[in-house]
């Protein structure tokens, strides 16, 4: 198999194979969640839930009162590459005309260099995300593999496409082939592991916001 | 027409300067010292001309159409008329047994020193019955024109990686002249056509320095293959600006945007169009509004479609609804177990009173 072989690989059967398993785990992870259902509260409100949960979802993107200053690189680490990655995957041409091929929608892209400096930033806030686990001995001693390996397998897409648009390393069409593949593997991991809170994180959100309320502690 | 190169180039109105000149931009273009031209110059200007026979197999003639029709008044054809063609189909004037015989007596003369040039892929099925040329199938005339070869350049995509022929689901059987020999050195110059100044200039750096030119890891000479399209592109800041032609007739392709989004390949198609162009220089396919199609790539056939974008799926998700269905129906058929097993727990459930505790 030579590298546009290799290339069309990934681009036909692999693609397709990868967004199989992803919305087969999608799907069923999310209808299992959803109906495990809870069980009714009986106790009278303490409060009207308004829109508490609604208030939750956003309020929990935000640091609460002191903790910014007692762990500074989980807070602004995590928030550096989030936006980043949001930044490099839905702002990049090449990937708004895939997503614009699967499902039709389109927006505007940003000029590349622009794209290029955010992944670099992307990485460097990852890197330095990693290097907080593995040095802090609480957030080693919490880790387990699967966090490890969530870490490689977000970081490996954002590494091999910036290479490819660099020319770093290996040809351009076999580093495209490989980030095209850290792509699918990003998309098989994603429904069975901790990657899954892209999906899950606004319902819980929600639905702690409004349990609270119920409770008599509205935001 | 026999004796020196440029004995034969004064009588035909090519002056020294010009004759430098050529080869100093040659010797550039092949990315070598500048000291190379002038080497280029004396030893092509006191070259024999070498016995180059050229083999046509699976192909459409299209690489001898671009050699010899696109360039023939320029310096390029004057230099692929010195040498000396002693075997070529398209071009003899000889036919039949005749055209035989002028293979076989220059490759009986020149044994060991002769250039063979292949063009077209070498089709194995059937025992190479797909292509025959005198009766004689096309692998065996390989075999037996490379054994006396000096050097072979597989010239095209066909000659160099199987080509249109061996596109799936490759019925003859076609392969590139580097599956069948391994015991020569091949310079692959693909391209469907290939752009015949990468022709003279493999022939020059032969002539020169009796050696062929460095070869990338797929066997084409590095100075002409190193770069891709896009890379060497005059559109590429279109590209790093975000400025797309959606599609071949809107506002974007008349102000000459990236073709990226239309198909082009420029990306993963290493070759020189963009800096040598075709047709003596006039223009090359991006320049006229249509994308690269990544014709000298193995299998640029296969590769998922021209019009198609390279981030885009070369193939529809075939598979993508089905197992989302499959999933919707595994997770509804697992929140039913769950349920069950609650109910269960449930019913089971046996609540403690004050009497058991105090047993």
């Amino acid at each position: 198999m030579n590298e546009l072989q290799f290339l069309t690989w990934v681009r036909g059967p692999g693609l397709d194979i990868a967004v199989g398993i992803f919305l087969l785990g999608v799907l069923w992870r999310l209808f299992e969640i959803y109906s495990l259902g809870r069980k009714k509260d009986l106790a009278a409100p303490r409060q009207r839930s308004g829109a508490s949960g609604l208030h939750t979802v956003f309020r929990r993107s935000l640091a609460p009162p002191g903790m910014l200053k007692r762990s500074p690189v989980s807070y602004i680490g995590g928030y550096i590459f989030h936006i980043g990655l949001a930044i490099v995957v839905f702002g990049f041409a090449p990937h708004i005309l895939l997503i614009k091929n699967l499902t039709g929608l389109s927006w505007p892209g940003l000029p590349s260099q622009f794209i290029d400096l955010a992944a670099v930033v992307t990485m460097a806030a990852m890197v330095v995300v990693l290097v907080d686990r593995i040095t802090k001995p609480a957030k080693r001693f919490l880790s387990t593999f699967e966090d490890w390996f969530t870490w490689a397998v977000t970081f490996l897409p954002v590494l091999t496409g910036w290479m490819a648009v660099q020319h770093l390393l290996l040809p351009y069409t076999t580093m495209l082939a490989l980030h095209i593949l850290s792509v699918e593997i990003l998309l098989v991991v994603l429904p069975f592991t901790k990657l899954f809170h892209a999906f899950t994180l606004f319902g819980s959100r929600w639905y702690n916001g409004r349990v609270n309320a119920h409770k008599g502690v509205p935001v | 027409m026999q004796g020196p190169l440029i004995d034969t180039l004064a009588r035909q109105g090519i002056t020294r300067r010009t004759f430098l000149k050529y080869c100093a931009t040659l010797a550039s273009m092949m990315a070598l010292p500048p000291a190379a031209g002038r080497a280029m110059a004396e030893a092509m200007a006191a070259a024999r001309r070498p016995s180059v026979i050229w083999l046509p197999f699976q192909e459409c003639t299209g690489c001898t159409e671009s050699i010899t029709r696109s360039h023939s008044p320029t310096l390029e054809g004057m230099i692929f008329d010195m040498i000396s063609l002693d075997y070529q189909e398209t071009l003899m004037a000889a036919a039949g047994h005749q055209a035989e015989e002028a293979r076989h007596a220059a490759m009986k003369d020149n044994a060991g020193k002769y250039l063979l040039v292949v063009d077209g892929s070498i089709p194995l099925g059937l025992d190479g019955a797909y292509s025959c040329i005198g009766g004689r199938s096309n692998v065996d005339i390989l075999k037996e024109a490379a054994e006396g070869a000096a050097a072979i350049v597989a010239m095209g995509s066909c000659a160099s990686f199987g080509g249109i022929p061996k596109a799936n689901p490759n019925p003859t059987g076609a392969v590139s002249v580097s599956d069948i020999i391994k015991d020569k050195p091949i310079v692959n110059i693909p391209g469907c056509p290939p752009i015949p100044v990468v022709m003279t200039g493999v022939l020059a750096h032969y002539l020169t320095f009796g050696s062929l030119p460095e070869l990338d890891e797929k066997g084409r000479p590095k100075a002409f293959f190193g770069e891709t399209i896009h890379d060497r592109c005059y559109r590429r800041p279109f590209y790093d600006q975000g400025k797309f032609a959606k599609t071949f007739d809107d506002e974007g392709a008349r102000q000459g945007w990236c073709l990226f989004e239309l198909g082009c390949k420029g990306p993963v198609t290493y070759n020189a169009c963009a800096t040598v162009k075709w047709n003596g220089g006039t223009s090359w396919p991006v320049e006229s509004g249509h994308g690269c199609l990544g014709c000298s790539e193995p299998d640029f056939w296969d590769a998922g479609g021209f019009y198609k974008a390279l981030s885009v799926p070369a193939d529809p998700l075939k598979i993508a609804a089905a197992a989302a269905v499959a999933g919707a129906v595994a997770g509804v058929a697992v929140s039913f177990a769950n349920r069950a097993k609650k109910n269960t727990a449930k019913q089971t459930h046996e609540p403690i009173t004050v009497d058991d505790l105090e047993k």
